[in-house]
Order: structure tokens, then sequence, then C-alpha cells
């Protein structure tokens, strides 16, 4: 406790009566009580004596004082509930008129109106504008802020938010007289009672009027930007919009037929840099063989062949070094050929598929290509052009390259050739110990 | 604002052990008992000087705010990809720390508002520094959710206003509900500790004024109001209070649970339950004790205030603790066993992993700083022992940032799309931003305590028994 009391400078003798500053008209009389209780009861009969312009004064709300006053309820609650109920409806008329009505939202095809996702806002604003009356109702009928009053002038009554409970009777309540009223505060057990008086200076009886100026002031200044966004808003101008933050308005990007001004050859499309490393090898297709049916070529460069710049290029003949030609690739070829070629081309490949038979049958001309005609350069070309032929297409055939993976592609090629082979073979090409078994 | 009955036990004078009740009515006691209230409390903030301790600590506050500063000047230079933030674990500590913030804050409220409902008068000691502490909590809160938007400075898009874009805030969103409750409550919060100050204000008004700090006197003056302790005016005053104390409750429960609507209304297992409106409440009230009883129980013995926050005051709040842990461990319980009985494979999954999954090690911090920790109280030797409380409410607060984590960052990180899958780790900006915060926090509850009164004045002389005296039974 040492602490507070070092601290403390301010110790009053309530016993002792107070001067007065200099005087202008009666405003009323102060009277100080020992304890809450007595306050009470000179209040009490305060009221019974008939007065109605007086009030009591203490640190905190005294108990039973209301009622020994004859304080009528106030009307607060009734405002309040009024102000919640205009909140519950200006929150759900917003959302109605927002999200319904001037411009209803499809999210997520939910209803565009629904009470339940439009309670929670209902509900806070119910209670905001329920605070806000609450708040701003009770300064109000407080008649506070009141920074100014005459009782303020009295130096005891600074104790009022201390220690002090005071009774004051005004000097316009009509049964008011300095001395019979004295008396009464005095037999009411005041410990100590003052009369108040106006200030003198009729400036001081009010507010000061520079408060008001400050005040005024504010309020214009604060009504500045506004006044500019409405002129703004109202008037036309060559100028761009002013942009405080920059946001992604002005992006270093590109845009179609515009120069490409922040690299050196004005070009967007930046290749790889240097020592790049691909975290998936095979997304480089480094692999020409394989992916591409092309290799190096030192003689020049087939017509027709993709890579327009670099080394010249041709066809592969025989079958890239990542693919084993074996049974194995042979037997994929056979089945993913019989999935994916046998509707045009047939299961022997000479282009009598169950689409151009179709076509046949409703009167069409388009036929499939015959892949082992021996007259046709298909049964020629190099290896390498015919996968490209099944990745890419040609004439009326689609590329396969999205359907079909590169080594199926090849087992396909594998299995075209096999086919070649065996419609357009002769007696010396089957095996010399099975060739008694043809007849 | 008091019943006879509940008098006794009220915080308010240190003559309590000297003096027997019977004195209160002889001439003078009364108001020397009032008169010690105003000088305890008000010394706090008279002081002349401030205490070492209060330098070093608010030198540590405003260091750790400049932290936060920086890292949001980088933030938003820069953009939101300097935090730890991915695609998948799209809200990781920003929301994380947003939802600790508020969830703190609540416990202000209840104790401004719920227990002065219920008339519990030993809130008196409190309560001050409570809504104190529940306005700087949801400052600090509101930061991370405008940080987030990556442009805050088209954070007034949320306010419905008619604009030449032609659009309309989405009022289906949780989103917007949670715009609307944390405004609503932020707005409430201060006008509900702004009203409860003016009559203490006035205090401090009338002793500057009578020591001759006329400056002082005019700015406590001004923000008081003018307020006298009018009968008529305190009648007034005291309906409001108990309105606006009405109005509080529900809205501190509404608060909490549309922050949870934030998860539950998304489809994510781990988030998609109905549970967590009550187990968000129940943590929010859980966190929001223990940091008060970290907040007041230093502030208690650096300002010699044991007479006024009183030991049976920290065994109501300890307990509390203890009820509200329990029942978050129920809700992690209730979690688990919905996931199992639900026969939802999903959820299940959800559950497992946040438990035995990449982030196990923040699971079982929640687990053990929530659940187990606080089973210490049910010690009255624990209870009694202000350094050992101390500790423990670190905990249950470190305990209650890593619930909100295990929940956000654990379920987005495994969603329904394995190929989604990823782990979070925070930036140095995450971190920083988060300490800027606990400065910010800091740093305005030690101003708060070094220029306003820290405790209710008129509410501690209005429950004291000295507050009937010179009555006639």
């Amino acid at each position: 406790m040492s602490n507070a009391d070092k601290h403390d400078h301010h110790d009053h003798d309530a016993d002792e009566p107070q001067a007065l500053p200099a005087d202008g008209d009666l405003h009323g009389l102060l009277a100080e009580y020992d304890t809450p209780g007595e306050l009470v009861e000179a209040a009490r009969k305060v009221r019974d004596a008939g007065f109605t312009e007086f009030d009591c004064y203490s640190p905190f709300p005294v108990h039973g004082i209301d009622e020994a006053m004859g304080i009528k309820r106030t009307i607060l609650p009734v405002l309040i509930f009024g102000g919640g109920f205009t909140g519950l409806i200006l929150g759900l008329l917003l959302q109605w008129w927002t999200n319904a009505f001037n411009w209803p939202w499809n999210i997520s095809g939910k209803p565009t109106w629904s009470i339940p996702a439009n309670i929670p806002i209902g509900f806070e604003t119910t209670i905001l504008l329920s605070v806000f009356t609450t708040f701003f109702g009770m300064w109000t009928l407080n008649k506070l802020p009141q920074v100014w009053h005459p009782l303020f002038r009295n130096e005891r009554f600074n104790r009022v938010t201390d220690d002090g409970f005071f009774l004051g009777i005004e000097a316009k309540d009509r049964r008011f007289d300095a001395e019979t009223t004295t008396k009464l505060l005095s037999d009411a057990g005041a410990i100590g009672i003052d009369k108040i008086h106006l200030d003198p200076d009729p400036a001081k009886k009010v507010m000061p009027k520079w408060i008001f100026a400050v005040i005024a002031a504010t309020t214009a200044l604060a009504l500045i930007p506004f006044a500019i966004a409405a002129k703004a808003r109202n008037s036309k101008s060559s100028e761009p919009h002013i942009h405080i933050f920059a946001d992604m308005d002005f992006q270093p990007k590109y845009k179609s037929d515009v120069a490409m001004d922040e690299f050196a050859d004005s070009r967007a499309n930046r290749g790889n840099i240097e020592g790049t490393v691909s975290r998936n090898p095979a997304s480089l297709k480094a692999d020409e063989a394989f992916y591409y049916g092309l290799e190096d070529d030192p003689t020049p460069a087939p017509e027709g062949a993709p890579v327009a710049t670099g080394p010249a290029k041709r066809w592969i003949t025989g079958f890239p070094k990542a693919v084993d030609a074996d049974q194995r690739l042979m037997d994929r070829g056979k089945q993913r050929f019989e999935i994916y070629c046998t509707p045009c081309h047939g299961y022997d490949g000479r282009g009598a598929g169950t689409v151009p038979n179709r076509v046949a049958q409703g009167g069409g001309l388009w036929q499939a290509q015959n892949l082992v005609d021996p007259g046709k350069k298909l049964i020629t070309i190099p290896n390498g052009q015919l996968f490209n032929t099944i990745s890419n297409g040609a004439a009326t055939m689609p590329g396969y390259a999205g359907q079909i993976p590169h080594r199926d592609r090849w087992a396909i090629v594998l299995y075209v050739r096999a086919l070649q082979r065996a419609q357009n073979a002769s007696l010396d090409d089957v095996p010399a110990d099975q060739k008694g078994s043809i007849r | 604002m008091s019943t006879e009955d509940n008098t006794v036990d009220a915080g308010g004078s240190h003559h309590d052990d000297e003096s027997s009740h019977g004195d209160i009515h002889a001439p003078g006691k009364a108001r020397e008992a009032f008169r010690q209230v105003t000088k305890d409390v008000a010394w706090v903030a008279e002081a002349p000087k401030p205490h070492k301790l209060w330098l070093a600590l608010f030198g540590i506050a405003v260091v750790l705010t400049m932290i936060g500063v920086y890292c949001i000047y980088v933030l938003v230079t820069t953009g939101i990809g300097v935090w730890g933030n991915s695609n998948t674990v799209c809200w990781a500590w920003d929301i994380t720390n947003f939802v600790w913030w508020i969830g703190i804050g609540h416990a202000g409220t209840l104790i401004s508002a719920v227990l002065f409902l219920t008339r519990q008068s030993w809130r008196t000691s409190i309560n001050r520094a409570a809504e104190a502490m529940t306005i700087f909590a949801v400052m600090c809160a509101g930061l991370f959710p405008l940080l987030h938007t990556g442009r805050p400075w088209l954070a007034w898009w949320m306010i419905p206003h008619p604009n030449d874009m032609g659009m309309w805030p989405q009022f289906r969103s949780p989103l917007m509900w949670d715009v609307f409750a944390v405004t609503t409550y932020a707005t409430t919060s201060i006008l509900f500790w702004f009203m409860g100050l003016v009559p203490d204000l006035a205090t401090f008004r009338d002793r500057c004024s009578a020591r001759g700090q006329h400056l002082r006197a005019a700015i406590y003056g001004v923000v008081s109001l003018g307020w006298r302790g009018s009968a008529r005016q305190w009648h007034r005053y005291e309906r409001a209070y108990l309105i606006l104390a009405g109005l509080s409750t529900p809205l501190v429960f509404s608060v909490h649970s549309v922050v949870s609507f934030d998860f539950a209304t998304s489809q994510l297992p781990g988030w998609h339950t109905t549970i967590f409106p009550p187990y968000f409440v129940a943590g929010a009230i859980f966190s929001g004790f223990a940091m008060v009883l970290t907040l007041m129980l230093p502030a208690r013995h650096i300002f010699n205030l044991k007479h006024i926050i009183k030991q049976n005051h920290i065994h109501a709040m300890c307990k509390i603790l203890l009820a509200t842990g329990m029942m978050v461990g129920l809700a992690y319980a209730t979690e688990f066993f919905i996931a199992w009985y639900s026969g939802n494979i999903y959820e299940k999954f959800a559950f497992i992993n946040r438990a035995f999954g990449p982030f196990w090690w923040s699971y079982f911090a929640m687990i053990g700083c929530n659940v187990l920790i606080p089973q210490f109280f049910w010690f009255k030797k624990v209870r009694e022992n202000p350094v050992l409380v101390f500790i423990l409410c670190i905990f249950v607060n470190i305990g209650m940032w890593f619930e909100r984590f295990v929940i956000i960052a654990t379920s987005l990180a495994r969603s329904y799309l394995p190929g989604q899958w990823s782990y979070y780790s925070p930036t140095r900006y995450d971190v920083g931003l988060f300490v800027g915060t606990i400065g910010l926090f800091f740093t305005l509850f030690l101003l708060f305590f070094r220029f306003l009164p820290v405790i209710a004045m008129s509410e501690v002389k209005g429950v004291m028994p000295e507050a009937h005296a010179g009555k006639r039974h």
C-alpha cells in the first residue's frame, strides 16, 4: 500500500466549507452526505417535500435511489427494441435486394434468397443497430456530452467520482428558497452545504465558441475528399485514373501485335535458359528416332521433314534403339492394330474394314488405304515415315499420337511390316522344314 | 448492480481483513473505503514515472511490433507469396492466427457480459482489463484476413455500397458473415468498453484537476463527456449497461459460430462438421480465460492489486479453464468417434491423418496443452500458486494456437486428391507477422495500463459492503 499512498496527493476534509469563485446568478444548492444510505434518505425527504428539480450525485449507482427520488423507468429499452427491429429488417432487405433482386447471382445453383443463409447477417445487423441505439440513445437521453456544468465550479464536487455523495437542488424549482431548502438539506444529515453560482462571465456559461469553430472546420475538412470524388465523377478528363495502388493494371506482359520491349530482341517467347535441366528427360523428347522416327542425315534432307532448322534429317529405316523388335512387340502391335487400325484397314491390312464397307453400302466412294498392296509406296517407305503417318495422319486419316503411346506406335509399325511381308510372300519365304505343310 | 447476498465476497477495500463489517456505518468509514479503492487503482496511471518492468516490457513490445510492421511492408509491396501458403494449404498461419486472436478476445466479452448477467460480482476486478484485451485481440485478429486478401486497400469492397462495377457482396458466403460478425463484434466491444470507462475517466479528470494538472484534466474531461455521476444519468446508464451485456452475450456466441462456419460450411473432410460452432465457442472461452490470467497475474503482482484481484477470483478462472478444457477434449474425442461412426472413409482418413499424418506433432502438442495440462487445475495447491498458473496458462495459449493450426493445415494438406497433397512450412514473414501482432497486443495493453483506469472503480465500489452503508433496514 505504500506505493498507493506515496502517489496520492489528493486529500480532502469534507467538513470544511469551501469558498466559491466570484459569483453570478444562483444555480442551486449542493449538499454532501456521508454514506450512500444517508443520501437515499435525504433524497426521499427532498422528494416528499415536493421538489422536482433536484438530483443526486455519487461515484457509483446507489442502490434504492431511483425509488427514493421517484425516477421513472427510462424509455431506452423501447428505443432499443425499435433499433434492433430496424436492424433486422434492414439487414434482410439489404441481402434480398442486392443478391436476389438487383443482381440475382447464381452461386452453385443455390436459391438467390434463402432464409437460412441470410440469418447470420440479419442477426448481426440486429445486434449492431441495437447496440448503436443503446449507446447513443443513453448518452442522448442523459444530455451528454456536456463538458460545462455549473456544478464543476464547486471544488467539493470534484470528489463525486471518488467518495462524495451529493444532493443538488436547482434554484429554478418553484419550491426553492435559499434558507428553508438549506435547512431541509441540513436536517437530512448533510455534512456540508454549498451554494452553486453560475459563472458571471456570460461567455463561460455555455460551451466556448472556438469549440464549435473546431468542430465546423473538422467537418468541412472531412468533406473535401468526398467533394473531390463527386467532382471527378461528374466531369470529363483525358488524364488517366490516379493509381494510388497500381494493382495489376500495368504489368510487363506480352500483348498481341505489340513489341515485347522488356527483352532486347522484342520476343515474348523465350527459349530455355542455358544450363536448363529437364526434370523429366522424356519431356525433352531428345531421342529423335523414338519420338519422331528421324535421324541425322549426312545427305540432303528429305522433303516434308518436320524439323525446319538445324541439321538435316531423314526417316529411319530400322527401329529406334529404345525399341526391341521382338515377339512381345509383335504381339503388342497385333493387339493395338486390331483395336485402332482394323476398323478402316481391315484385319489383313487390305483396306476392307467395317467403316469402308459401310461407306460402300451407302453408295459412298471413300476407301481405306490398302497397306499391303505391292504397287503402293506404303510398302517401300522407311519405318520412320510410317511411324510419322500413324502419329500425324495422312490424307483423310487422322493422327493417332494422342491415343497411341510412342512404343505402341512402333509396335504397330512392326506388325504392319509383318502383314506386308506375309501378304506378298513367295514359297521361298517359307522355312524349309515347313514347306511340306503347304499344299 | 448486485444483490445483498453477493456483496460479501466482492472485490474491494483492502480493509476487509482488518475491520469488521459492522464498522462500515460509522461516520466517514464508508467514504474512506471508497477513497482507498480510487487511490489503489489510480496510482497505476498517476505514477509520475512508469515502473521499470513496464518500461522494459514496453520496449520489447514495440520492437516486436516493428518486426510485424516490416513484415506487413514486405507482404503488401510483394504479395502474399512471401508467406508459406500454397495452392494446397491456402489458409495457414494467417487464418490460424485470426481464429486464435478472436478466440482470446471472447473471454473479455464473456467476463464483461455473461458474468455480469449471472451476477458474478468478482468479475468487477478484471472486467475492464479483460474488455481491453478483447478489443486489442480483435484488432490483431482483423489484421490477418485483411492482409490475406492480398490487396488490403480494396477491403472496402466488402462493405455493400453502390459502385460503378455493379458489384454487391455475396451474402450467402460465410466469409461475408464473418465480415459482419467481426465488425459488429469489434464495434460493440469498443462501445461497451468505452461506456464502462466513462465514470472512471471522470474520476481521473477530477483527480487531475484537483492536483492542478489542467491539460490532463481537460483531455480526461473531454473523453469522459462531462460525466457527473447524477442518479438520473446512472439510471439510464445502468439500463444501457445491462442491455449491452444482454446483447453482447448472444453476439459473442454468434461471432465464434460464424468463424467456425468458415470451415463447417465447406466440404473438406475435417472441416465439414456440425460440431464446430459449440466446439469453437468452448475453445474461445478456454483460450480467452488463459490469456486473461496470463495478463492479469503479472499485472496483479507489479501493480500491487492483490487485494482487488483476489485469490478466489483466480480460483474461479482456473475452474473455468478446467471445465472448458474438458469441453474441447470432449470435442476432440467426438470428432474421432464421428469419423469412425459415420463410416465415411474420407472423414476417417482425415482424422487418422490428423493424429498420425505428417502434422502429428501439432496434434499431440494440442492434446497435451489443451486436454492434459488443464488437469493440473484439479489441485488447489496448483490454483494457489500464481507462477504455476501463469505457466500452465501459457501452455493453454500455445495449445489453442495449435488447435486452429491442426484444423486448418492438416485438413488442407490432405484433401480428396492425392495429387494435391503437400506439406506446409511457414516462412520468416509468417512468423514475423504473428510475433508482430503479439507485440502490437502488448504495446496497446501496456499503454492501457499506463493511461486508463485498469480496474472498473465505480463497479468495484458498487459491490463493496460499504455501498450499503448508512441504510436503515
